[in-house]
């Protein structure tokens, strides 16, 4: 019972804690999108891009959370823009804009030899140091993206279905890209306290990668991914304290390896499934094969 | 499609339109009555789909006016349209049960509540069934048959009982017996009062049998009925080849009057051709499509 009681004992595991399995949540449930969307690189991308803002912010003296979500916002509009324009795909405008912004942030480090804050933080997390304001960010942006993600559900479902036909039933694409783009930016800056711009990619693509193995419903996938991310966070934590290993890292590496775990599971239910259908003539073709939970 | 008496249910007006400088269509009028069944015709990349897109605002426009059921298109409105995709630009991995795509089209029904109501599910199971797909709710649609496909996407489309359904090739890249399902099922469902309207390169499976026929090469070429639309002049207009309309016990059949033209080229490249086809030149090629 120690193992669970004990850490509890600090304010900042508790706070840690909760901000990893916020974070975690949270970015299961965005990164549903992010995938069906074939958007994984942009996690990555923006959380670059975050940080050229969050240096930015830090040398204009503006608020971390007001610049670096204004920057994120931004650049997740450019990447839309650039990417609405078909000779340049998605992924080419990702590089383009984010490193284009991360170099900005690069450039102004070494310009400006005066710094005191310590951006390693920002760059790799540290979720043992989040102050009572990381946490109300993160638990605000978290109420947030779930609210637009439940009044947007049925829109959201449509575009990144058939991106071409929703807006044909009238779903309103500009609008529902622009807010996405939003609580795609506030998502990021809210989580890069705590898992680091280099890790924010692996939180945003495992958990909904590992519920894409698990369901072909995406109800059920929204549910699993935010389940996962929230499970990866809590027992990431706890892991992470008892092993002395860096939280970020070790939130992810629990993710990969459940993705592992249930990606050799799938594999072997369908080697399986295809060894009974070739053994079986009577079997009848198309049977529904079910989620794996 | 004309009927002074009556308002058409779509009315496009001296319409010019397409995606950049160069216009896809140009100087577009047609009128589609209210219970039409039509097939959009012409070789791949002069605007047949882009005929159907303009039909929902989708497309700019340069100049022109379209009405459906009187009321003004413009790009960003939702006329009482359902539209029906090519299914090969279906994302057929995406994790989407049959229920789950038919609930899309009814979206806007209440857009801000997450949820399926009863109401919607009862909608969704009613049109299944009507569609004989009423088993399949659960399963995902990469699991379906070509023909179980097409359904589940027509039936998105009717579950917010449009005027007007619209159909991009319904009949491409599935099997016969699927393509002659599909036709069967747009036949009962146009008998039910629904005014459809398809895009399809198959002349002989498709368009013959259809009421009315509309041939596009980037204007309206012609329209009317088989018999009047099937034609060595108008399908050489609309196709920009030699083709041959043979007319046998009551079937319309269309032909490609050049298949020497073909043979040469073959027979040039690889000189052993001609012996292995002893084929008469004078043989007309009945085919279903245009020349690539």
């Amino acid at each position: 019972m120690s193992l669970v009681t004990e850490p509890l004992a600090f304010e900042f595991f508790r706070q840690g804690l909760f901000a990893a399995v916020l974070v975690g949540a949270l970015c299961g449930m965005i990164g549903v999108y992010v995938i069906l969307r074939r958007m994984s690189y942009i996690g990555h991308g923006l959380s670059h891009s975050v940080f050229g803002g969050a240096v930015v912010a830090y040398v204009t003296s503006i608020n971390f959370y007001v610049g670096a979500g204004l920057w994120g916002f931004l650049s997740a509009l450019l990447i839309n823009a650039t990417a609405r324009r078909r000779k340049i795909g998605a992924d080419a405008a990702i590089g383009i804009v984010t490193t284009a912004s991360f170099a900005i942030g690069v450039a102004l480090i070494s310009k400006t030899r005066s710094f005191t804050r310590n951006f390693e933080a920002a760059l790799f997390g540290n979720v043992l140091g989040v102050t009572p304001t990381d946490l109300f960010v993160v638990a605000v942006v978290t109420v947030l993206v779930a609210l637009f993600i439940g009044l947007f559900y049925k829109q959201l479902l449509f575009l990144t279905f058939d991106q071409d036909v929703a807006p044909i039933y009238g779903v309103r694409v500009g609008l529902v890209d622009s807010l996405f783009a939003l609580a795609m930016a506030a998502t990021i800056v809210a989580s890069i306290n705590v898992v680091g711009v280099t890790l924010i990619a692996a939180t945003l693509v495992i958990p909904a990668s590992t519920a894409r193995l698990l369901t072909d419903s995406f109800g059920r996938m929204i549910g699993y991914s935010t389940l996962l991310g929230a499970a990866a966070g809590l027992l990431g934590m706890y892991a992470s304290y008892w092993l002395d290993v860096s939280s970020g890292a070790t939130i992810v590496l629990l993710e990969a390896g459940v993705f592992a775990v249930i990606s050799v599971i799938v594999a072997l239910r369908q080697r399986e499934t295809s060894w009974e259908r070739d053994h079986q003539p009577r079997a009848v073709a198309g049977e529904p094969r079910g989620d794996v939970l | 499609m004309t009927g002074p008496e009556r308002e058409p249910l779509v009315s496009i007006e001296d319409v010019t339109c397409g995606y950049g400088a160069t216009p896809v269509l140009e100087q577009i009028d047609l009128r589609i009555e209210r219970g039409a069944f039509v097939g959009v015709v012409g070789p791949s990349g002069v605007g047949k789909t882009t005929l159907l897109r303009l039909m929902v605002g989708a497309v700019p426009r340069v100049r022109g006016r379209v009405t459906i059921a009187g009321q003004p298109v413009q790009h960003g409105t939702t006329p009482r349209v359902g539209w029906v995709p090519q299914l090969e630009t279906v994302d057929w991995h995406f994790p989407a049960t049959v229920s789950e795509v038919v609930l899309m089209g009814r979206w806007g029904v209440r857009p801000w509540w997450p949820r399926a109501t009863n109401e919607d599910r009862l909608a969704v199971d009613r049109l299944l069934e009507r569609l004989g797909i009423g088993s399949l709710a659960g399963r995902n649609i990469r699991d379906l048959s070509g023909g179980q496909q097409q359904r589940v996407f027509l039936a998105r489309a009717m579950i917010g009982e449009p005027l007007l359904l619209l159909l991009d090739e319904p009949t491409s890249g599935v099997d016969l017996r699927t393509r002659d399902d599909i036709l069967h099922l747009l036949a009962d469902l146009n008998r039910d009062g629904m005014t459809i309207v398809l895009t399809t390169h198959e002349l002989n499976a498709v368009a013959a049998h259809l009421p009315w026929v509309v041939c596009v090469n980037r204007r309206i070429i012609a329209e009317g009925s088989p018999d009047q639309i099937f034609t060595d002049e108008i399908l050489g207009r609309t196709y920009g080849a030699d083709l041959r309309v043979v007319r046998q016990d009551g079937a319309i059949l269309v032909a490609d009057a050049a298949p020497h033209r073909l043979r040469d080229a073959l027979q040039h490249h690889h000189p052993g051709y001609e012996h292995a086809h002893h084929e008469h030149p004078d043989d007309h090629h009945v085919h279903g499509g245009p020349p690539a």
